[in-house]
């Protein structure tokens, strides 16, 4: 079947769609955005994490054909054009929070979101939010510490509470 | 395969009776799971993501009509209020990524005895709405689940919603697993109390091959609170009704081994998180402003 759909703000097409593809597969293998990262297949790793109207969402678990119509955002879609990192991923860059970097593009949209909705978020709730994607790799303290970052940079920038973290 | 995509209720009946073989997708959460590791091939899917009433919930006399597919984050965000002890359990479920996707309709789709929504739905006496093209019927979640993982639709048939009372007593949800997220549940409890009808309801998850009622514990109980009056006095309960009755939730689990779990790990875990979710609830009873006419 064919499936279009909106992906990092361009209507794409894709053709000779199995049904119970993935919309995971229809990005990596279909539509040349391999940002989306394979690791289970089962929701249990978020290294798939995609936008979907807007919510962050296991790519992997959602049939390609459920995207039809619907506006997908990945983590190519994070940066504005070709070399202006999202804060997000330059803070992840800057506070060494990625390592093999399997793990990474799924957190840059987790916390993406998280950041978005809760401007200046606690501890707990970056865990809570973030417990979704897992890494064999940092031990998590450096991703927190990236959030912390980014979160408290964007803080500055819309003028608002001037405490940075820690 | 076919991808079947009605874009209204009455469309997705049609198709449905048409092709009672159509496997239904909402979240796709455990669906998908399934197809990604090709344990279903089923003919065709059919996407419920296109009916709109299916992702709505309204109030009506006291009553929550819930569409089958309200995800989970939104029953938190939007219903913690009405249906505490609903939004206690989609708080436990998964990730926030599941969360999004997950619904209500989805778990009793699956009907797993694990599906952390069941314990609540026996213990608030939620009522199933199901539909097909030759109608509409309620049934209540204590009939719902019929083995482990068999339910009471008929083939033609579609969740349309649930139906539960607004909270008139307070609410309690707890679930043992081996971390903080993305945890299916070595077992889980529900517990409501309804002090309007002097009833408490209970639920257990993950003991049983199917979700079920602790009924002797919810008697127990219920008389232990009228017989000494303190549904009115609001009194401290003793130890020994907490104790027996944590008991009694254990006998009624018929539990197995597993690689989650021994069956003598979760009927002592169910033990003590029915113990402990009835001191939450009476603590909540005793301040809150439900009021009482048994
Ligand atoms: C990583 C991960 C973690 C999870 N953790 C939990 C957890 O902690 N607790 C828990 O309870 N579950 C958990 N699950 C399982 C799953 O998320 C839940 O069962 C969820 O409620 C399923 O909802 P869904 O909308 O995604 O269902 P789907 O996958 O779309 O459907 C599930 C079943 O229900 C049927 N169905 C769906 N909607 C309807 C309808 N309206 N009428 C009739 N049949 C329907 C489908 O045909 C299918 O058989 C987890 C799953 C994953 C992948
Ligand atoms: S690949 Fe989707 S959650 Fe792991
Ligand atoms: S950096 Fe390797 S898995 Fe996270």
């Amino acid at each position: 079947m064919r499936v279009t759909f909106t992906v990092n703000g361009e209507r794409r097409e894709a053709d000779d769609v199995w049904e119970g593809e993935s919309l995971l597969y229809v990005l990596r293998e279909r539509l040349g955005l391999p940002g989306s990262k394979n690791a289970c297949e089962q929701g249990e790793c978020g290294s798939c994490t995609v936008y979907l109207d807007g919510v962050p969402v296991c790519s992997c678990l959602v049939a390609a054909g459920q995207a039809q119509d619907r506006e997908v955002r990945t983590v190519e879609g994070l940066a504005e054009g070709e070399d202006r990192l999202d804060p997000v991923q330059e803070a992840f860059v800057e506070a060494g929070a990625v390592q093999c970097g399997f793990c990474t593009p799924g957190l840059l949209v987790a916390a993406h979101d998280l950041i978005a909705r809760t401007g200046q978020p606690s501890d707990a709730e970056i865990r809570e939010a973030l417990a979704g994607n897992l890494c064999r790799c940092t031990g998590y303290e450096k991703i927190m510490e990236a959030v912390r970052l980014a979160a408290a940079r964007r803080a500055e920038t819309r003028g608002g509470s001037p405490e940075v973290g820690p | 395969m076919d991808f079947l995509r009605p874009g209204s209720w009455a469309e997705a009946l049609e198709a449905k009776a048409a092709l009672p073989d159509a496997v239904p997708i909402a979240g796709g959460t455990d669906v998908m799971v399934e197809i990604n590791f090709d344990h279903r091939r089923p003919p065709a899917l059919l996407d419920l993501n296109r009916v709109a009433e299916l992702a709505e919930w309204s109030e009506r006399d006291g009553r929550v009509r819930l569409g089958a597919g309200v995800p989970y984050a939104r029953i938190i965000a939007e219903l913690g209020d009405r249906l505490p002890g609903l939004a206690m359990a989609s708080r436990t479920v998964g990730s926030p990524q599941i969360r999004n996707r997950g619904t209500v309709g989805g778990n009793l789709g699956a009907a797993s005895p694990a599906g952390d929504s069941h314990p609540v739905l026996l213990a608030t006496d939620a009522d199933v709405e199901v539909a097909s093209t030759r109608g509409v019927r309620m049934v209540p979640a204590v009939e719902f689940y019929r083995g482990v993982k068999r339910n009471a639709l008929e083939p033609d048939e579609l969740v349309a919603a649930v139906h539960l009372d607004v909270a008139r007593g307070p609410q309690q949800f707890a679930k043992v697993g081996t971390r903080n997220a993305m945890v299916i549940a070595v077992c889980a409890f529900g517990l409501a109390l309804h002090p309007d009808r002097g009833r408490v309801g209970t639920g257990i998850g993950s003991a049983a091959p199917t979700p079920r009622r602790a009924t002797e514990a919810e008697e127990f109980l219920a008389a232990e609170l009228a017989d000494t009056g303190l549904w009115e006095s609001r009194g401290p309960l003793a130890e020994s009704v907490r104790r027996r009755f944590g008991e009694l939730v254990a006998r009624a689990a018929s539990p197995i081994d597993d690689v989650r779990a021994t069956a003598a790990y979760r009927r002592h875990a169910l033990s003590v998180l029915a113990r402990r979710t009835l001191g939450w609830v009476w603590d909540q009873y005793r301040e809150g402003g439900w009021s009482a006419c048994a």
